[in-house]
Formats: structure tokens, C-alpha cells, sequence
């Protein structure tokens, strides 16, 4: 498939910083690309440097194939949806779109059929009269997205559109969102901090960390299989433990953790005895009270320290009966551990292929 | 926030006394004082008469209206000038020079307003007048080979009153930028647009307000400025409020010197309100 | 075209050149007047001859300094007066103003904002022959019918005062309005709430709160007041403030004196505007 978008070692320095370092990724066509990070991993940084607002100190950007470098933002054809999306308040929302049309001097007959065209298409017929400030928060984003679209750009770039809405609009936009870009088939650039924004929208997820990419990876892949310690942190919730590597064997290590605890989880073959390694594992691979007999799994005994209760997100804070870490575990609310109560000891564990295991440098 | 007071109060009646006597003594008493007396003339007999003649007046003698047009088309040509030479300073100053920066330029841009206008307008006449400063200059590196009077004529008397009142242009301009959201301009740069089209779609209909307020300052003191008009104006070529000064201290006719003065108000209350008309705004939403 | 975007470098330096003529535009004549008040030479023009400091402090037959020019120095002390007066008055009045704008409900409170915002639109030239008229018709007024001769309706000190107080306080009112507007009023509601009366509530708390702002809005006027030309010009009587005495000694030629005066006009209204903004930063 065609490509829309390669990055080419891309670094960007101001002084002494290096906010982008080295950074290569390329997206299909069509494709719903996000790149996830902490604020301050040098994310919006590299938006900027694919939309032209900053030039980059090194590497290449193509879009379509042709280099980008030394073409300012107005004649690049990709667009950025801004954080707070920039609607121009002294036009309605028809001139808004027909901005970048009469830019481009095309005829009027053309631009109104365009403007027309595309209300149509994000889903707001007749609301070309509206002024700015009568429109909702999701309409705004569908009018800043059209604005953006109606210039047919290779890629669109969007800056956390999301970022300003309150909670209930933010679910339900990402869900129209990821919709409106199936429809439209435009390659969509999308920057976060919101793990559950890349996940619920994204075909693939960059995790960005310090001017890095660490991981490049289906949303699935990312959440199962997170290959950094950064990623298995970063995304989603996780218990993590620190420990020795005290045998190898079928890419499962045995662990012992500082507090004489004992666990296998899985590895890359090239982790050796003696290596120092951090573990995670999910609340939700913890099974409360598992029956016996299973293959590679590990087994605990934890006291129960308090419950937390948040709907189909409940959790258990518990600490094992010899240690002292903490650990989350899942909560199914099925009736089946209603009895449970705070002080209360049980049993949990998982398998040892649900753990993912890092070397620490 | 308040609840609606009706009943009359002691804090009511403390700031209201003053305020009332403020406004009526000073401002609307002396105005239609104002009106009533370019309607008197005295009689033969030496009586005050009702009477049109103080308008009739201004009307047959040319000098008279060509002076007041020749005022309003310097005011409104002085208050164009100010605005094209302001904009780009003010947009320098909020958008383009780094932030440490604009703090400073900005406090700087004030420091003229502080000195009287008078001292101001006598910078000029000394730098340009015949035996001035740049004279001097220009002598001494050959440019000239005599000195050429540079005062008393339109160009320099339109330049001295863009300078006196140019920072109530910048001044209203640096705030209305201020607060035009830097992605407004970058999200129009990203849609294709060039310096004109973000100047003319975004730039100017986002700063109207503050465009209009200055505007009508710049042309409100320039219409009733004397000053500069009198010390580096042409001298045969008159400023309406030197005709309302002649009428009251030299020629001692109060009276045209009213319909005179009441005709600058009609004329400087008229373009405020097409001002506001054609913008759509309000008196009190301009002076914030 | 802003400092987030790529620029080019015509257009960076052609912008910083531009800011730089202005600014030289902006202050040339400020800092040739304040030069020139140093030359050791009978006209305020080049050629330099020479530092001297005679321009103030001389008593000579051909060179009398600013300290010992009589009329000058008597102009000075007059927009001294009256500077303080109009002060004084305008920042009382105002403060009334922003209070009765701020915080009252009447009846035609729209038609008086507009009328106290009405001084703003009128040209000086008009307020002070409007007032001169005024003044004059109560003057004869006063004299036809009590037989009375009343001082204050004639060009004068209080003429003048009065003058320039009418638009001054438009000013006033507006800065501490502007200040008012910022005030929680929940600090009112505690203090009524806590037994005080509303009297005693603006000046225990209201006040305080506006302290900086009425302070500042009074150094503004002392600074307008001491400035004003157009509105003093048709009021003044036989004292005269300093800028209409430097407008007739300006008219009929200069001598290096009035530069003198500039000068210290300069740096006196650049020290309290300095002051000024010091304080009003530290406040916030």
C-alpha cells in the first residue's frame, strides 16, 4: 500500500534539548496513525515539524513521496486540526471552510458546492450560516475537521482536539471520530496523552517517551505485548516489581524479588541469570481464588487492604502476606466476590505468560 | 450581584450628588449654554436678538467652510495614516518580537505620551525648521546647498499630528492583539492563507474593536487639536479651532466663536456615530 | 508572520527595521530637545558649542536659566496649583462615579454613563469655550439680578480648575471602575454580613481595595491637568499655566530656556510615569 507519510530520523533541537531524537515511522494510506506520550515527550513538536511550523534540525519528512524541506505550512499539503480547534470567530462556519478554498482562488460556484459537500459529509447540513459560537462543542470539532478536509490534504493532523472537551463529549466524540474517519478514508495524524484515546481510535499507536518513539505497535499489541517498561507503564494500568533473573528456560525466567519472593514470567531468550529485571503484570490477569493444577503460573497469598470500588472497574489493593508491595487486582462485578471485605486473606495468581519481564539498565 | 436597589439610600445620594453636579454644571448646562448663543447676535442697538446669521455666516463666507472641510478630510487622512503606521508596530510588539521583548517595547511606546504635547510638537520645530537640526545635517553632508524650510506646510503639519496622537491608536491596537489567540493565525497560515489574507480576513476583523476606539480618540484629537496645527501648520492654510480661537480672542464674537464650536461638535459627534454604525458597535463597549 | 512561524529572513529584518525607524521617529524629537538645552548657544540649533549648564542656572544680562526666569518659574508654580486641585477633585468625583456605575441600580443609569462618557467624544476646544460661555452667562446673570460680582465666572485659577476637571474625571471614573469591576463582592457580603454597615463596608474594605487603582488614576490626572492646552487655552485669566506660556513664548521665537523646560518636563513626567508603573507591577 501506497504511503502517505514517512518520517525519516527526524530530530529537532533548541539549544542544549533535543525534543524530537532520531524519530522514524512511516503511515498507509488511509490509515488512523496516534502518537501517545507524556506532555513534554517532544510530540507536539514533531506535529509541528510535519506540518511545517517548525523545520527540523535533521532528517526527512515525505508526504506522498516529495520532501518537505523548506515548504512552508501553506503549501504543504497536509492540515492540523489546533487544540482548540482555531475556529476563526469573525466568520461563520461557510466562510470558515471556504477560507483555504478562496485561498487557492477557486470560483465561487465551486466553493459553495464544496462547503455544501462537506457539511454534508461531517454530518452538518445547513449549518453553513451558523456563527461560531451558536455551534456545540462536537460541532465545533466537525466544522475545524471539515475546514481541514475540504482541502482534500494527504494527511490531517490533529493536535488533542479532544483535550478541552468535558469527559461524557470525549467518549462519544472518540467514537465519532474514528467513524468520520473511516468514512472519509483521510490518513489522520493524531496526538495524545489519553492511552484511551489512541487505543479506542487508532490502527496503530506510537508510544513516545523523551523525544523517542518506544514502541510502534497495533493498540492490541501495545496493551498485550509492551516491549519497553516505559510502554508497560505508560499504557494501561499495571503492578510492577522489581527482581533478579535466577533461571531461564522456553523464554520464561524465574524471578526472586527483593522481599524473598519468588515468580516466573515471560521473556526474550536473552535475559541471563543474574540480570536485574523489572515485572508487570495486569489487574486484570490476576485471578481471584484459581483453581489448582495449572501449567507455569504463578500463586500468591495476598491480605486485602481495601476494596475500590468503580463499577465494571472495581479493585482490590492488597498486599502479599510475606512482603510488602502492593498490588491491584481486578475486580469482576459478577456477584461472585461480593463477600469479600477489607482484611480479608486470598488466594490469586496468574500465569507466568501474562507477565512481561524487562531488563533494567 | 447587586440586588436591584430602588429605594433611595445614603450611598446613593453621597455619590450621586457629585456625579449630578459634575455632568450638569459642567457638561450639559455649558452646552446648551453653547447652542442658545450661536442663535443670539447683537442688534443695532446693542441688544441680543434671536438670529440664523451665525450659521447663515459660515455658509457664505467661504474661508469659513472650506476650513472646516479642510479639517475634517485632514482629520479623517491623519486617523487613516495613523492606523497603517500603528498596526504593524502594535502586531510587531504582541506577535513577532520574542516575549521578553515586548514588555519593555511596549513600556517604551508609552514613555512620549507622558510629555506634554507641547514639548513634543517643539521637538519637531526645532529638528525641521529652517535653521534646524536636520538642516544641519543635510548641509554639512552636502545633501542641501542652502537650507530649506521644512515647517508651515501640509506634509509636515499631517505628519506632527500622526506623531501627537498616534500611541491612542497603538496603545488600543497592543491590547486588541493581545488577545487574538496565536493559532487563529497559525491555523490560516496552515489553510493556505499569506500575510495579506490573515492580515485582511483575520487580523483586522479580530482587532475592529480596538481599531474603532482608537480611531475615534485619534480622530476626536485631531479634529480639536490646535497646537500643532497653529506652530507647524501652513499659515495660510487655517485650522478650524484657530477659526473658533479667532472668533473669541481676537475678534471678541462670542457668539459666531459658538456656532463655530457647535458645528466642530456636530461634526466630531457625527463621525463617532458613523464609526460605531459601521462597525456595529457600542460607545460604551469602545472605551473598555 | 509571527514568532511560532518559519519566517524569512526579508521579512524578520524588514519588520526590525521598520520598528526601529519608528522608534527613532518616536523619540527624536524628544531627545534633540533635551540636547539642545545643554548647547552653550543663544538659539535652540546646531552647531554644538559646547556644554553649558547656563541654560538653567545662569542670571545674566543676555541668559537668564529656567531657575531664574520669573515667568516660567510663576507658570510652574500655577499648573502646579492647579494640577493638585483638578486631582484632588477628579479623583473624589470619580471615585463617586465608579461607585454610582459600579454598584448602583437607577433609574436612566444608561443615559448618565453616557453622558459622564460624553467629555471622552468632546473636543477640549469645545469643553472650555462651552464652560467660558457658561460661566460668563452666570457671570451676568449673577450681576443683573443680586447686583453681585462673582470672580469665579471670569477666566481664572478656578475657571481653569474646573475645566479641566470636567473631562479628567471621565478618566477617573473609567480606572477605577476598571478596578471595581475586579472586586469580590462575597468580601462585601461577609462584611455586611459580619454587622457592618454599607458606609462602613466601602471605607473598610471597598476602599482598601482600590487604593492602587484611585492613587494611580489621581497620578494621571495630575499629569493630564498639568499637560492640558486645548481646554486652559480659553479659561486662563491673568495666571497662566506653563504649556500656554511656552505656546506664546514658542509662537514669537525660542531661545534654548524653553528647552530647558522640556527637559525638565521630560525627565519629571518620565520619573513619576516610572514610578507610576512600578508601584501599579508590585500591586499586582
Amino acid at each position: 500500500m501506497a504511503l502517505d507519510l514517512s518520517v525519516e530520523k527526524v530530530s529537532k533541537s533548541f539549544g542544549d534539548f533535543t525534543a524530537v531524537n532520531e524519530v522514524s515511522f512511516a503511515v498507509e494510506q488511509g490509515r488512523f496513525f496516534s502518537i501517545l506520550g507524556p506532555s513534554g515527550c517532544g510530540k507536539t513538536t514533531l506535529l509541528r515539524m510535519i506540518a511545517g511550523f517548525i523545520e527540523p534540525t535533521g532528517g526527512r519528512i515525505l508526504i506522498r513521496g516529495s520532501d518537505m524541506a523548506n515548504l512552508p505550512p501553506n503549501r504543504r499539503p497536509v492540515n492540523l486540526i489546533f487544540q482548540h480547534l482555531a475556529l476563526f470567530p469573525m466568520m461563520n462556519v461557510a466562510q470558515n471552510i471556504a477560507f483555504g478554498l478562496q485561498r487557492r482562488r477557486e470560483k465561487k460556484p465551486d466553493i459553495d458546492r464544496k462547503v455544501a459537500d462537506i457539511l454534508e459529509r461531517v454530518g452538518l447540513p445547513k449549518f453553513g450560516n451558523k456563527n461560531i459560537g451558536q455551534l456545540s462543542g462536537g460541532q465545533k470539532q466537525r466544522v475545524a475537521i471539515a475546514r481541514c478536509l475540504v482541502l482534500d490534504p494527504a494527511v490531517l493532523l490533529l493536535d488533542e482536539p479532544l483535550g478541552a472537551l468535558d469527559l461524557k463529549l470525549r467518549e462519544q466524540m472518540k467514537v465519532e471520530l474514528k467513524k468520520l474517519q473511516a468514512q472519509v478514508g483521510t490518513t489522520f495524524i493524531y496526538i495524545t496523552h489519553d492511552q484511551s484515546e489512541a487505543l479506542v481510535m487508532s490502527d496503530h499507536v506510537a508510544v513516545m517517551n523523551k523525544g523517542r518513539f518506544e514502541q510502534v505497535d497495533t493498540p492490541r499489541m501495545l496493551y498485550a505485548h509492551p516491549k519497553t517498561p516505559f510502554v508497560a507503564r505508560f499504557v494501561g494500568d499495571n503492578n510492577a516489581w522489581n527482581g533478579i533473573v535466577a533461571d531461564q528456560r522456553d523464554n520464561l525466567c524465574t524471578i526472586k524479588t527483593a522481599d524473598g519472593q519468588t515468580f516466573s514470567a515471560g521473556a526474550e531468550p536473552d535475559l541471563k541469570p543474574g540480570a536485574t529485571v523489572s515485572f508487570f503484570i495486569r489487574p486484570e490477569a490476576i485471578i481471584i481464588a484459581p483453581e489448582s493444577g495449572l501449567d507455569d503460573f504463578n500463586r500468591l497469598t495476598v491480605t486485602i487492604k481495601s476494596i475500590l470500588f468503580d463499577g465494571a472497574n472495581s479493585r482490590l489493593l492488597a498486599t502479599p502476606t510475606d512482603g510488602d508491595a502492593e498490588l491491584m487486582i481486578a475486580l469482576p462485578q459478577n456477584r461472585q466476590y461480593d463477600h469479600l471485605a477489607a482484611g480479608d486473606r486470598v488466594d490469586i495468581g496468574w500465569s507466568a505468560r501474562s507477565a512481561s519481564c524487562f531488563r533494567v539498565p | 450581584m447587586n440586588a436591584a436597589r430602588s429605594r433611595i439610600t445614603l450611598p446613593f445620594l453621597i455619590f450621586v450628588t457629585p456625579v449630578l453636579m459634575w455632568l450638569f454644571l459642567l457638561i450639559v448646562l455649558p452646552h446648551i449654554d453653547l447652542l442658545l448663543m450661536s442663535f443670539r447676535i447683537e442688534d443695532d442697538a446693542g441688544a441680543m436678538v434671536w438670529s440664523l446669521v451665525n450659521y447663515l455666516n459660515f455658509f457664505d463666507e467661504p474661508v469659513y467652510w472650506r476650513t472646516f472641510t479642510r479639517t475634517a478630510v485632514y482629520a479623517i487622512l491623519t486617523t487613516m495614516i495613523t492606523f497603517s503606521v500603528s498596526l504593524p508596530v502594535a502586531f510587531y510588539i504582541t506577535k513577532v518580537v520574542s516575549p521578553r521583548f515586548s514588555g519593555f517595547l511596549s513600556l517604551l511606546l508609552l514613555m512620549p505620551f507622558w510629555v506634554s504635547e507641547l514639548v513634543r510638537v517643539y521637538g519637531w520645530m526645532i529638528l525641521l525648521r529652517e535653521s534646524g537640526v536636520i538642516n544641519h545635517f543635510l548641509l554639512r553632508a552636502g545633501l542641501l546647498q542652502r537650507p530649506v524650510e521644512m515647517l508651515y506646510n501640509d506634509i509636515t503639519m499631517v505628519m506632527g499630528l500622526v506623531y501627537t496622537s498616534m500611541l491612542f491608536m497603538v496603545v488600543p491596537l497592543i491590547s486588541v492583539l493581545e488577545s487574538l489567540d496565536d493559532s487563529l493565525i497559525e491555523a490560516a497560515y496552515d489553510l493556505g492563507g499569506n500575510v495579506f489574507s490573515i492580515v485582511t480576513r483575520i487580523i483586522i476583523p479580530h482587532a475592529m474593536p480596538g481599531i474603532v476606539s482608537g480611531g475615534i480618540v485619534v480622530f476626536m484629537l485631531t479634529l480639536g487639536n490646535y497646537l500643532t496645527p497653529n506652530l507647524i501648520g501652513g499659515k495660510n492654510s487655517l485650522w478650524f479651532t484657530e477659526q473658533i480661537y479667532n472668533q473669541f480672542i481676537a475678534s471678541f464674537n462670542w457668539n459666531q466663536g459658538a456656532a463655530f464650536g457647535f458645528l466642530l461638535l456636530i461634526l466630531s459627534s457625527a463621525m463617532v456615530w458613523i464609526g460605531l454604525k459601521l462597525t456595529r458597535q457600542k460607545l460604551s463597549q469602545v472605551v473598555q | 508572520m509571527i514568532r511560532s512561524l518559519p519566517n524569512t529572513r526579508p521579512y524578520t529584518l524588514g519588520f526590525k527595521l521598520y520598528v526601529i525607524l519608528f522608534f527613532v521617529f518616536l523619540f527624536a524629537p524628544l531627545l534633540i530637545t533635551c540636547v539642545l538645552a545643554f548647547n552653550d548657544s543663544q538659539f535652540p540649533a546646531l552647531p554644538w558649542k559646547g556644554f553649558t549648564l547656563e541654560w538653567f542656572t545662569a542670571d545674566l544680562p543676555e541668559r537668564v536659566g529656567i531657575f531664574h526666569d520669573s515667568l516660567n518659574l510663576s507658570a510652574i508654580g500655577v499648573s502646579f496649583k492647579v494640577a493638585f486641585w483638578v486631582s484632588i477633585l477628579s479623583t473624589l468625583v470619580g471615585t463617586c462615579g465608579a461607585f454610582l456605575f459600579e454598584q448602583e441600580n437607577f433609574r436612566l443609569k444608561q443615559a448618565l454613563y453616557f453622558l459622564m462618557l460624553a467629555p471622552l467624544v468632546v473636543p477640549g476646544v469645545i469643553l472650555g469655550i462651552s464652560i467660558l460661555l457658561f460661566a460668563n452667562t452666570l457671570g451676568v446673570f449673577f450681576e443683573n439680578t443680586f447686583n453681585l460680582d462673582v470672580p469665579l465666572f471670569r477666566p481664572g485659577f478656578w475657571l481653569v480648575v474646573l475645566g479641566q476637571f470636567s473631562f479628567i474625571s471621565t478618566l477617573v471614573t473609567l480606572v477605577v471602575s476598571a478596578r471595581l469591576k475586579k472586586f469580590d463582592h462575597s468580601l462585601e457580603e461577609a462584611a455586611l454580613n459580619l454587622g457592618a454597615t454599607r458606609l462602613q463596608v466601602i471605607w473598610h474594605i471597598t476602599l482598601k481595595f482600590l487604593r492602587p487603582a484611585i492613587i494611580g488614576a489621581g497620578a494621571v490626572a495630575f499629569l493630564m491637568s498639568f499637560e492640558n492646552f486645548n481646554t486652559t487655552l480659553f479659561l486662563v485669566g491673568s495666571q497662566s499655566t506653563l504649556p500656554i506660556t511656552l505656546y506664546l513664548q514658542v509662537r514669537d521665537g525660542s531661545t534654548p530656556v524653553i528647552n530647558a523646560v522640556s527637559f525638565l518636563l521630560i525627565v519629571g513626567t518620565s520619573m513619576l510615569a516610572v514610578v507610576n508603573l512600578t508601584l501599579s507591577r508590585k500591586k499586582e
